[in-house]
């Protein structure tokens, strides 16, 4: 769990990585308690590796611990993320 | 041991083939009902093991029982309220981490608890080789492999349930994650403190982890247990959760995830081996595909238009059949009385009332349950969830996500399955403007309206696709209109969410299943569910509503007088001379057609019907279409019911008497016709509808939706039935 707070790499907004690149979950920006419970209770936790699968016409697919995942518009912009 | 009787709770995330483990074990014995005070759906089933009968109960797919959801809440009360005797916690075993989460949570909870790793079969197709006695030791739980939908490992399952229900050491052997030392410590302060302030000695753990967790409904329940000493225990876990967030810099409550999902992984680590990465290649070769940017949307428009398409050519044909037969029945039924019996009322209540009112929403029963058939194919297969992905775009555009989505598409089939599914939406907001565009998503209960008129009107075409695929007029038309609800739907949503829901967009997340073949089961449970409901429906609210109508154009019954002179209207035309028999024939009809038409008049309903009339005459309704449209309140269907009834009451019904389509097509333009679908698509919801809107959203809500889809129909028919009159 050290690796999570490592800063050293700057974090991007989810949207903007490509198809079959593979990112560090680093957090989202203005999430209340709840969402950021909620998502790492589904896996996606600060420090966990995710493969984006698929950019449709605004959200994405992800994968995550072996799941797939639908992030919608608004999310991919506000999910920040660390490129490996 | 004869009365022996075992409760079995099932848990399990989504998508981990609960449903088919359900099915497995109770087979059609199951009785779907509500959790008290929620509307969230409860499904139970027996069954018998040996000699001992079986209760289970299917709790909602919930990822935890963190009460994020109301789903996750139900849950969760019913495994420490009922306290049934054994849970069996249904797992996907080609995707162990994750559903092993709900697990841990189960064990913390100190349920007595059962893994059924089911799917095994998928597990082992994509290279994961278990240890599952390794894994059973380690995880302290026993673990019995399924494949739900070959039924197989069952009675495994069951056997070993019952094993569990007897050992009393069941609960006290499970294993669960250990916080590390910054957090454990916490823990134990915090159960001690419900233990000696309390009294609570059954679970403190597991109290005092949702305590740390901030968890609002522990919060509340701790609170009526125990009210004297609440605030000092929320101050003091407020306390911790401030130290451990300001030496791990990390909310307790995500440690305390990434802590559980560290234990499932150790576990794994120890007892699964896996061969090749294969998981999901499939699924991600067909989504390549299906959510593609440029082609999911025609995909998904196509896929809709099939559904159709289907229920249309395969339906159809059947529908016919069984009008047939209710012609004949009417015949038969009507014969019994003879010549003489012309004026009997039971054979009018019996002919005119119940076989053309009720049989006339009986004979759509083949279409309704071919488009059940379509949307529990849709929802089995995982097609639902990527029709949530691809819509995302345009349902970000009118402020909602796609996840709104998957409850309109339900709204197919049924508005009120397709409320009850709004649960799963996260901010009312959301909720609240979905229900309210609900309605406007035709539901299967309007289907027979658009049959019966467009078979009436718009005779069937047939046209070749790419010179192979055969594609009626009808469907398109069915098409048209069903896109028009759609598309009135999106301009709906977005002026609610621009003015009275205003609001930002709420986070869309949502897990994608893997694509699975449906099994002929599961899609004949699901299919059979609804189509019974609109069978009982059927035989019971329009049963009922069809006596009254018939009652209401039965009576009062025209004066003798009255009667005369329409009898010597007929003796003069057939006396007269000049006239050949054909032309005698005509204006006997002719006499009769108006004689029916004065009795009509003159019935309650006639009185009704002409006061009401007024307001829908700018839609180019007559008084008769009218009342069917108020009647279509109580249910949609109604409609096509009370037409039946409206036409053959009053009629000295034979088994020549023409179908309702082709007095439906005598007496109206098509025009009109296109005026009663676009009206019963978007006009107020059914009276079920409004009541489940009442209770999810509220009275003002239901209010707002009855108002303003009644006056939006009312407007919207005007419009087309002002200007088409004139173009045509």
């Amino acid at each position: 769990m050290n690796d999570r707070n490592n800063n050293s790499l700057p974090s991007i907004p989810l949207a903007m990585t490509l198809v079959g690149q593979t990112v560090t979950f680093a957090g989202v920006r203005n999430a209340g308690r709840g969402l950021t419970h909620r998502l790492a209770e589904m896996g996606l936790m600060p420090g966990e590796s995710l493969e984006i699968i698929n950019r449709g016409p605004g959200p994405f697919i992800v994968a995550v611990k072996g799941s797939r995942f639908v992030l919608g518009r608004g999310m991919v912009n506000r999910i920040l993320v660390r490129p490996e | 041991m004869k009365d022996k009787h075992l409760t079995i709770a099932l848990a399990g995330n989504p998508n981990s083939g609960k449903t088919t483990v359900f099915n497995a074990i109770t087979g059609a014995r199951q009785h779907v009902g509500n959790y008290p005070g929620v509307t969230v759906e409860k499904k139970t089933g027996s069954t018998t093991h040996g000699d001992v009968r079986l209760d289970v109960v299917d709790l909602p797919g919930t990822y935890s029982l963190t009460a994020y959801s109301i789903e996750e809440v139900v849950s969760r009360n019913f495994l420490l309220d009922e306290q049934p005797d054994v849970v069996i916690d249904i797992v996907d075993s080609s995707n162990l981490e994750r559903n092993l989460y709900l697990a841990t949570q189960l064990m913390e909870l100190g349920v007595p608890l059962l893994l059924a790793f089911n799917m095994s079969d998928v597990a082992k197709n994509r290279g994961y080789n278990i240890d599952e006695k390794k894994l059973s030791e380690l995880l302290g739980v026993p673990i019995v492999q399924t494949i739900g939908h070959k039924g197989k490992g069952i009675a495994e399952l069951l056997d070993a349930a019952m094993a569990v229900s007897q050992d009393p050491q069941a609960t006290s052997r499970q294993r669960y994650p250990n916080y590390g030392h910054e957090i454990e410590p916490h823990l134990q302060q915090l159960a001690n403190l419900l233990e000696e302030k309390c009294g609570i000695r059954q679970r403190s753990r597991w109290f005092a982890i949702k305590l740390l967790e901030n968890d609002a409904e522990t919060i509340k329940r701790l609170g009526q247990a125990c009210p004297e000493h609440i605030e000092e225990l929320t101050l003091e876990a407020e306390r911790i959760r401030h130290h451990i967030e300001s030496i791990c810099g990390d909310a307790a409550e995500i440690i305390l995830a990434d802590r559980r999902y560290g234990f499932i992984s150790g576990a794994c680590t120890e007892a699964v081996t896996q061969s090749v990465e294969v998981r999901h290649e499939r699924s991600d070769r067909i989504d390549a595909v299906m959510t593609n940017r440029y082609l999911g949307l025609p995909i998904f428009a196509l896929l809709m238009f099939l559904v159709f398409q289907l229920t249309f050519s395969v339906g159809n044909p059947v529908v016919d059949a069984f009008d047939g037969w209710k012609g004949d029945l009417a015949g038969a039924v009507g014969g019994l009385w003879g010549e003489s019996g012309a004026d009997s009322v039971l054979r009018s209540l019996l002919v005119d009332g119940i076989i053309e009112g009720v049989g006339a929403v009986l004979v759509f029963t083949p279409l309704i349950m071919l488009l059940f058939l379509a949307i529990a194919f849709l929802e089995d297969s995982g097609y639902m969830a990527r029709a949530a992905f691809v819509i995302d775009r345009l349902m970000h555009k009118i402020g909602l996500h796609g996840k709104s989505f998957i409850p309109m598409l339900i709204g197919f089939g049924c508005t009120v399955p397709g409320i009850m599914a709004t649960r799963t939406l996260e901010t009312r907001r959301d909720r609240i403007t979905t229900i309210l565009v609900l309605p406007l998503m035709s539901c299967g209960a309007r289907l027979p309206i658009y049959v019966l008129i467009l078979g009436a009107f718009f005779p069937e075409r047939v046209f070749k696709v790419l010179g192979i695929y055969n594609v009626t007029n009808h469907a398109l038309w069915l098409f048209l209109i069903y896109m028009i609800g759609i598309a009135l739907a999106i301009i709906c949503a977005k002026i609610f969410r621009g003015t009275l829901l205003k609001g930002e967009a709420t986070p869309f997340v949502m897990e994608l299943p893997p694509y699975r073949m449906p099994t002929l089961k599961g899609l004949t449970i699901h299919m059979w569910e609804r189509t019974w409901l609109y069978i009982k429906k059927a035989g019971t609210i329009i049963l009922a509503i069809v006596v009254v109508l018939w009652a209401l154009a039965y009576w009062p019954k025209l004066g003798d007088e009255k009667h005369a002179v329409f009898e010597q209207q007929r003796a003069i035309v057939q006396a007269d001379a000049h006239a050949d028999k054909e032309q005698i024939a005509d204006r006997l009809e002719e006499i009769d057609n108006a004689e029916h038409e004065a009795k009509l008049e003159h019935s309650a309903i006639g009185r009704v019907g002409k006061t009401i009339a007024p307001v829908f005459r700018p839609c180019g309704f007559d008084w008769k279409i009218s009342t069917a449209t108020i009647g279509a309140f109580a249910a949609k269907e109604v409609f096509v019911g009370q037409m039946g009834v409206i036409y053959s009451v009053g009629e000295e019904a034979d088994e020549e008497s023409e179908p309702l389509r082709e007095k439906l097509a005598a007496k109206y333009t098509p025009l009109i016709g296109f005026c009663i679908m676009l009206f019963s698509l978007i006009s107020m919801p059914c009276m079920v509808t409004v009541a489940v809107t009442v209770r999810e959203a509220g009275w003002r809500w239901a209010m707002l939706q009855v108002g303003y889809l009644t006056v939006l129909a009312w407007v919207l028919t005007t419009i087309v039935y002002q200007i088409g009159s004139r173009l045509v």
